[in-house]
């Protein structure tokens, strides 16, 4: 089943890290995807490792286990970089997404030699600038679109405003902010 | 032609009770089920329903206040998972014997202790003698359509039994999947108004339940309730005929998944099913004949038919997510073995306890049941029938 892309998020209680992961299984399921997305729950508080996973498909998904051999991680927290194995099982031919402002020599030497694609983006001045506090997950869920390619930037955004309108029903003054940080993360993510 | 919709195990269990619009849930929150009272709830608070939801302060009043419902004639839902159905116990025999077709939606979790909140099934193994019916289901889609059925069920007059419908926690309820909803009215028509024949508010006939009952008849009614649950195969079996008339999706007592030709077969329920299917896609491109027998209905239990889909694999392997830590297997094995036993059918069979305490099942775990199969096919002999699959200090 090649078309099956499975993706695992590392991020802290409280980062949103369950969130992204969720928004991209509704934009994925909006372009006509079969899709799973689900937290690893653990012992729950603010700043604690946690995990979440999607899988999305052009098949229905029938394996209800986590996510052992990903095509791609994303990292919202560079400081777990030090305590969590986040490329374990993550397969050379995709991707490690990382918020970080670290330069790149000082992520790869984290990454304990791994292979695959390394990219960055400093979700934290994005969301500063967009959104005026610290939100890593929507640049973050941005990023991982662009450098999976599950659907186009338009796609994308185009349903991000949908998204965005309904979970912001009572304050839509923050849609414009969470669109631009989206904007700007397409373009931010880069490769090292 | 149904609504394509992506939605948690929770979140469709909510829907399916919203479109039955039940006249009473009582229910008290407890991980991993509570969202499903917490969505119910805010529909009542938007008119969505008009069911009175009684918020209890404890599962023991959630029960006692849903048998109360249901024998003044009321249909009545409920939700729960683990140790708050321990504390419904005392209730839930109660429910069964007074013959309330009460339905509760259980997403199967881990009963203490040590404390636990994860998945596995020893709260719907702990009941399953009380003599409720009790459906599994491998992911979302199967707990809303398990949910649709389920009253047309257990209210049928051969029935009336509670039932409940069960679910993997967290694995499927807080996991978002695809699912294909059912419009609102079709929902309506399906389900049907409930009319009991016997309650309690019935001013022309009245009427006492539960009284006592003593040596002279509880027996009977023990054997009337036996009966029932022998009656309750066939309605199952009319109302999944109806359902697929509906919908299209199809349900029997289990689902076979390409067991026709194979040589070596699992038997599961609920999320491991899904697990199961992707290992033998995969086992099935090496050549290696695997495949799967999901059991739907746990109870009544469906021995004979079992046995008969089974017949012609060369060794099987039963998978119980509770251990019965009575030194001779779990509760799925000894059913799936008196089953076989009674058909005549001497078939290697060995019992794997799987995933307690929410221990994942990788799909690297069901292939290795599958090899273990291949190994005792090929040596013609079992060493130890009641194995452990997944556990650490053990071989």
């Amino acid at each position: 089943m090649d078309n099956l892309i499975e993706i695992r998020w590392h991020g802290r209680g409280g980062q949103g890290a369950k969130t992204a992961s969720l928004l991209l299984a509704d934009a994925a399921f909006n372009t006509g995807k079969y899709i799973q997305g689900f937290p690893e729950y653990g012992p729950e508080r603010m700043g604690a490792p946690i995990t979440a996973y999607n899988r999305i498909s052009t098949e229905p998904i029938t394996i209800h286990s986590n996510i052992y051999e990903p095509d791609y991680v994303v990292v919202v927290d560079d400081t777990l970089l030090e305590s969590v194995d986040v490329t374990a099982g993550l397969k050379e031919t995709g991707a490690i997404i990382i918020n970080s402002t670290k330069d790149g020599n000082e992520l790869k030497k984290l990454l304990k030699g791994y292979k695959g694609d390394i990219y960055k983006i400093d979700a934290r001045k994005i969301s500063m600038e967009t959104l005026g506090k610290y939100f890593p997950n929507t640049p973050m869920l941005a990023a991982i679109v662009k450098v999976s390619k599950i659907m186009t930037d338009e796609e994308f955004l185009n349903d991000m405003k949908g998204s965005f309108k309904h979970k912001f029903a009572k304050k839509p003054e923050v849609i414009d902010g969470n669109m631009k940080a989206l904007e700007l993360a397409l373009k931010q993510v880069e490769k090292i | 032609m149904g609504i394509r919709e992506r939605l948690s195990g929770n979140e469709a269990s909510a829907t399916a009770m919203k479109q039955i619009n039940p006249d009473v849930v009582a229910a008290f929150p407890i991980t991993p089920s509570t969202e499903i009272p917490q969505y119910f709830s805010t529909f009542v608070s938007n008119g969505q329903v008009d069911t009175e939801f009684v918020a209890v302060e404890s599962e023991h009043s959630a029960m006692s206040a849903c048998i109360g419902a249901e024998a003044a004639g009321a249909r009545a839902m409920t939700a729960t998972s683990a140790n708050g159905l321990s504390l419904m116990w005392e209730m839930i025999y109660i429910a069964s014997s007074l013959r309330l077709p009460i339905v509760m939606s259980l997403v199967n979790r881990a009963v203490s202790g040590p404390l636990n909140i994860h998945n596995d099934h020893s709260d719907a193994m702990g009941v399953r003698d009380s003599g409720w019916i009790q459906l599994f289901s491998e992911n979302n889609q199967e707990a809303y359509d398990n949910l649709i059925m389920a009253h047309r069920i257990a209210e049928h007059k051969d029935v009336l039994l509670p039932l409940m419908v069960c679910q993997d926690g967290f694995i499927t309820s807080h996991s978002i999947e695809n699912i294909e909803l059912i419009e609102d009215d079709k929902v309506k028509e399906f389900v049907g108004k409930y009319k009991p024949e016997h309650y309690l508010l019935d001013d022309k006939n009245p009427m006492a339940i539960g009284p006592l009952d003593l040596q002279s008849y509880l027996f009977e009614h023990k054997r009337q309730q036996a009966e029932a649950m022998k009656n309750a195969k066939k309605v199952i079996l009319d109302v999944a005929k109806d359902f697929e008339k509906l919908t299209g999706r199809k349900y029997g007592f289990f689902e076979e998944y390409k067991l026709d030709d194979a040589e070596i077969a699992i038997v599961c329920m609920n999320s491991t099913a899904g697990t199961a299917k992707y290992t033998i896609d995969r086992l099935r491109e090496k050549g290696i004949k695997a495949g799967l027998l999901k059991v739907r209905v746990f109870r009544p239990f469906p021995g004979e038919e079992i046995a008969e889909a089974l017949k012609n694999v060369k060794a099987i392997a039963v998978l119980d997510k509770a251990d019965s830590l009575n030194a001779a297997g779990g509760a799925l094995y000894e059913d799936v073995v008196t089953g076989l036993y009674n058909k005549k059918l001497s078939i290697p069979t060995v019992n794997y306890i799987y995933g307690i305490g929410g221990r994942d099942t990788k799909s690297d775990d069901i292939e290795k049941v599958f090899n273990d199969l291949s190994k005792i096919v090929k040596d013609g002999k079992v060493d130890n029938h009641y194995r452990y699959l997944g556990v650490r200090g053990d071989k």
